[in-house]
């Protein structure tokens, strides 16, 4: 367990560097130039050069990856174009709103894909099966933003129910993070259903069965402690999709999130932010999937760690 | 491709409708100068209200009218072939790419095959979308660059999933025995190995015009996706996203299209998977 922690820790950190290096490259090739962009259009040319140098970008490419390791290091993602602060600090700032979205959301998906995989499996090759895996297929065929704009005109416009947008309380969540939990949900209905046909089909169902064990706690108690290890490791793999769509989602509900942050910064083409927000989310990523492994190794005996 | 499996495909109704459905969108794209009942880039008088705002779905315009009096139904006839295109080109050069690594990193094996699939365990430490904002936001934005930057996000997973198939393949005696008899490498990829990985391929590449669409719809709903004039689903929202309280066909019947293709993709996708893989069968 030590040597597999060990192991483990040092790919994810190779792989951390691998993503630096990445968006390091990425902020090279951009057309602008971030020293005119922070000195601003009526710099002479001298502040342009004193601020290349202070940046430290007249130095050879290695040395600068080396500084920006150390940046990163210390914490230091870079200063925003437009709003002159610190990305890190930005980012800080709205890493709980984010993450409370995420709770949300996995709470929806969970909600919706455990109940519908289970019945889908129970029922496998019925019509309700097959609706099942038609309407979750449905779900993510969905983007988003389609799924957040209709869900907005009907509930928050023309019934009610919730706020049209906003940051503050549970009403305001519950919008959003469904959003999110009908367009994922579908993958975990999908990722249930074919893990409970797996594990329904093992002898010990059928023995549990045979015993009299009522079916209600064959299903809950025998079979879902089985099938639901794969839903952990999903949960863990799910960071990269779930940021992908706070970005949509937190703009179409006004969420003040890194989501959102990143929206703003896209549209007035501030590079370091979106970097930052790419870093940070790549580093979630990681740490999601070395997580859920370890959860999954710590849950399950079976899973011999390699 | 056996037989049997198309025959397994054609038995699959859920499959056969989602090929129906995406029957339906290559046609609508490719006759859209025909099917159109306008052009989707005039500006009508009698499309906007009195009061100069959208009007909905009526006689003259069946889908309704967008913020400056075009009619609906052309701008989404037209939009269909943008999203064809970069559904083709982006997957096609995803799946390109993707078959072509994962083809020669599953031989090779070894530092190479091992080099470029930690390549693809960093590319997966991305989140997708990100990447391709980051990637978006750096390059101005056009049809192609759009392209390129879904293939240059798209390609990971499908090289992942041939280079596990080609190191299973790679490792069968009628591979050794090509070998034997003198077959170079270049002879034994594309002969002896990439004809049987093209059912994954055409899979993956199925599933991923799926994924294609729904990114292009997203890049453009986020305003850095395909430039107008040009029509595109996710632009269509983009363009409409604060009037659409007040007309809200005009996120309506763009959502519902850009769900019924991707949707339409995903059933194909996935009826092809079960009809082509043999370990998925029973399932």
């Amino acid at each position: 367990m030590g040597r597999y922690l060990v192991r483990r820790l040092a790919a994810a950190v190779l792989i951390l560097l691998g993503v630096t290096a990445i968006t390091f490259a990425l902020s090279f090739i951009i057309p602008a130039d971030p020293v005119r962009m922070i000195a601003g259009r009526s710099a002479t040319p001298e502040t342009v050069e004193s601020i290349r140098q202070q940046l430290g970008l007249d130095r050879p490419v290695w040395e600068q990856y080396g500084s920006y390791l150390l940046r990163l290091a210390q914490g230091d993602l870079g200063r925003s174009y437009v709003q002159k602060t610190e990305v890190a600090e930005l980012v800080w700032s709205r890493l709980p709103a984010t993450l409370l979205l995420m709770a949300g959301a996995i709470f929806f998906e969970l909600a919706i894909g455990l109940p519908a995989g289970i019945l889908a499996a129970r029922k496998r090759g019925t019509a309700a099966d097959r609706g099942i895996m038609i309407v979750s297929f449905a779900g993510v065929s969905t983007p988003h933003f389609v799924v957040g704009l209709l869900l907005l005109y009907v509930f928050a416009y023309l019934w009610g129910w919730f706020p049209m947008s906003g940051y503050g309380s549970l009403a305001h969540l519950v919008l959003p993070a469904l959003t999110l939990g009908i367009a994922n949900g579908g993958w975990y209905a999908r990722m249930i259903r074919s893990s409970m046909v797996e594990v329904l089909r093992q002898d010990y169902i059928r023995t549990a069965r045979a015993k009299g064990v009522a079916e209600r706690s064959v299903i809950v108690v025998h079979a879902l402690r089985n099938a639901i290890l794969p839903i952990v490791a999903m949960i863990g793999l799910d960071i990269g999709i779930f940021m992908s769509g706070a970005v949509v989602v937190e703009s179409v509900f006004g969420w003040p999130g890194i989501g959102q942050l990143a929206w703003q910064a896209i549209q007035r083409l501030d590079i370091p932010i979106i970097m930052g927000v790419t870093l940070m989310a790549a580093a979630g990523i990681v740490l999601g999937n070395l997580l859920a492994d370890l959860i999954v190794s710590l849950v399950d005996p079976r899973v011999r760690l390699r | 491709m056996a037989a049997s499996g198309w025959k397994r495909f054609a038995r699959d109704r859920i499959g056969l409708a989602g090929s129906v459905v995406v029957g339906i969108f290559v046609v609508a794209a490719l006759a859209a100068p025909w099917l159109a009942p306008y052009d989707p880039t005039e500006q009508f008088f009698e499309g906007l209200t009195l009061e100069g705002s959208p009007r909905p779905p009526n006689p003259e315009f069946w889908l309704g009218t967008d913020l400056l009096g075009r009619d609906l139904l052309s701008r989404l006839l037209y939009g269909a072939r943008t999203s064809l295109i970069i559904g083709v080109v982006a997957n096609g050069a995803a799946v390109a790419i993707g078959t072509m690594l994962g083809l020669i990193a599953g031989y090779a094996g070894g530092w190479l095959g091992g080099a470029v699939m930690r390549f693809t365990d960093l590319m997966m430490a991305f989140p997708a979308l990100l990447l391709a904002i980051a990637l978006a936001a750096i390059f101005a934005p056009s049809l192609w660059i759009v392209a390129m930057v879904i293939a240059l996000v798209n390609w990971v997973q499908i090289a992942r999933v041939i280079y596990t198939e080609t190191r299973a393949l790679a490792a069968r005696e009628y591979i050794e025995a090509a070998r034997a008899l003198g077959a170079g490498h270049a002879r034994i990829l594309f002969v002896h190995l990439l004809p049987h990985l093209l059912p994954t391929i055409l899979v993956w590449a199925t599933l991923g015009i799926a994924a294609t669409v729904l990114l292009e719809a997203t890049l453009s709903f986020l305003g850095i996706g395909v430039r107008p004039p040009t029509p595109s689903w996710g632009g269509i929202i983009f363009e409409s996203q604060s009037y659409f309280l007040t007309a809200p066909w005009l996120v309506f019947f763009p959502g519902i299209a850009i769900m019924m293709v991707a949707l339409a993709f995903n059933l194909m996708g996935d009826a092809l998977r079960d009809a082509l893989d043999p370990t998925q069968r029973g399932r």
